[in-house]
């Protein structure tokens, strides 16, 4: 009987909290906008949603990924009305395939750094020197950064890497993030020595709390061109985000966060 | 915590076991009874999940679910939205996945009504939904309640399915286990551990549920 008993309360326990409008014709109708944005905006971003709630009342949700990931899920109908890519090309691509309002707007331009954790046996320098010793010296073990198939600043490490000629080197040593905050997390704790990851992320207190970063010379590879598009199903409050995303108070979180900002031009 | 991500996912579970309790117990009480042919293969069908891959289950599903297929675009021309990354596709994804887990302990305890007693009830004329009524659920029941008990437990861990078929969209498809992972990369050390030891206090409570269900099995026949 008491099995019986406890088997229902599970049932229930599942049945009744709030907002149970699982079934419901359409999820995101009366519900807060869905926004896909790329993992290295993410603390940026968490504080931009939370001063644009506290001043307009309106929710924003958000699944961070890689913007390659995203751009998968946008093209499978997946139900957000607004996309912050980390690479333009990204935002193109839906563009073309008549996904989006426009060809959105570029709100903000990236830059990659090398994080070392605290007690790595590698340095953090903007010239990549000591990586280039520590990898003769046998000094590294494994070396974090994004995947460069669907991840920008995955690209973006391959291509400093590369022109570097650490490249080949490095390949036996290399894992590989999901997408740049994955990429981060492996960089920042476990067997890592370090990783190349967003200027944005390894700011963070978070991040920065976990080790050492140095900002990489933007000359190292090609500009990270970050763009932004409201998607064709996007609503008002989507569009309320997108207006106040350009706005100073949200430029100003952005540049603490490293990123550089882009002139008034689309 | 990020409570709507477990009430999310209580959701999930309960729907799950609502709708595999009359596939399981049909279904179940098939494949314990059926003298047919196909019944190797069907059981064979149904344990699928078991052993597959969850990102081959959720490759298929995501082709199936997804604007090329007849489904999907069906369910969107009747619905406004894609069954992938909604609540409904979750819903059907986790059933899939957890057939093997709701039924087969159901079959095991169909199996464990002793022939006699069903013969006797056919002798009596009780109709095959009588002898289902009054005989195979009265008899069966520990094992139909441990095949939804196992099935609930599975449908909060389910990951790599609903990570595909889903994505991680808050409020309709980021469940307790994918706040896990995505609170791992956000830093955020303390929410990822809070969500992980509740899973595991549930899961532990699931599998005790379970063990108790089978001694009381066991009691009866043995």
């Amino acid at each position: 009987m008491k099995i019986r008993r406890a088997l229902a309360c599970l049932l229930l326990a599942g049945l009744l909290p709030p907002g149970s409008r699982a079934a419901g014709p359409n999820p995101a109708a009366g519900a807060s906008p869905i926004v896909a944005a790329a993992a290295d905006v993410r603390f940026a971003l968490d504080e931009i949603v939370a001063r644009f709630q506290a001043e307009t009342r309106k929710n924003i949700r958000i699944s961070y990924g890689s913007s390659g990931e995203l751009t998968r899920q946008i093209e499978q109908g997946a139900p957000f009305e607004m996309f912050l890519a980390a690479d333009e090309s990204y935002v193109f691509r839906l563009a073309d395939a008549g996904r989006t309002r426009d060809r959105g707007t570029l709100y903000a331009i990236g830059r990659l750094a090398i994080f070392v954790p605290r007690g790595s046996a590698l340095r953090a320098d903007a010239e990549l020197r000591d990586l280039r010793a520590a990898l003769a010296e046998g000094r590294i073990v494994r070396f974090a950064i994004a995947n460069p198939e669907h991840a920008p600043y995955g690209r973006a490490a391959e291509q400093v890497l590369r022109s570097q000629g650490l490249w080949e080197p490095l390949q036996p040593f290399l894992v590989l993030g999901e997408n740049a905050s994955q990429a981060a997390q492996f960089a920042s704790a476990g067997p890592a020595q370090g990783g190349l990851i967003p200027w944005s992320l390894a700011l963070a207190p978070a991040v920065s709390a976990l080790g050492e970063s140095a900002l990489l010379p933007e000359a190292m590879h090609e500009p990270l061109r970050q763009r932004m598009v409201l998607l064709k199903s996007a609503g008002k409050d989507a569009s309320a985000f997108y207006a106040y995303l350009q706005q100073p108070a949200a430029r100003d979180i952005l540049k603490r966060f490293g990123f550089l900002l882009p002139d008034e031009t689309p | 915590m990020d409570r709507s991500a477990l009430a999310l996912s209580f959701r999930l579970g309960a729907f799950t076991v609502l709708l595999l309790l009359p596939i399981g117990v049909a279904l179940g009480r098939w494949l314990a009874f059926t003298r047919l042919r196909g019944k190797g293969g069907a059981e064979v069908a149904l344990s699928l999940p078991l052993v597959l891959p969850p990102t081959v289950l959720g490759y298929y599903l995501l082709l199936a679910f997804g604007g090329g297929s007849a489904l999907g675009r069906g369910f969107e021309a009747i619905f406004g939205h894609t069954l992938a990354f909604s609540f409904e596709g979750l819903l059907a994804a986790s059933v899939i996945a957890n057939l093997p887990f709701a039924i087969q302990p159901m079959q095991r305890s169909f199996e464990g009504i002793a022939p006699e007693i069903r013969e006797a009830a056919a002798c009596s004329g009780l109709s095959p939904w009588q002898v289902l009524g009054r005989i195979d659920l009265p008899l069966a029941w520990p094992g139909i309640a441990g095949g939804l008990v196992l099935a609930f437990a599975h449908t909060l861990g389910e990951f790599g399915v609903v990570l595909m078929v889903g994505g991680s969209i808050p409020g309709e498809t980021r469940t307790a286990s994918i706040v896990i992972y995505d609170r791992v990369q956000a830093f955020d050390t303390a929410g990822a551990g809070a969500m992980s030891a509740l899973l595991l206090v549930l899961s532990i409570v699931a599998l005790g549920v379970v063990q108790l269900l089978s001694s009381r099995v066991g009691r009866r026949h043995g």
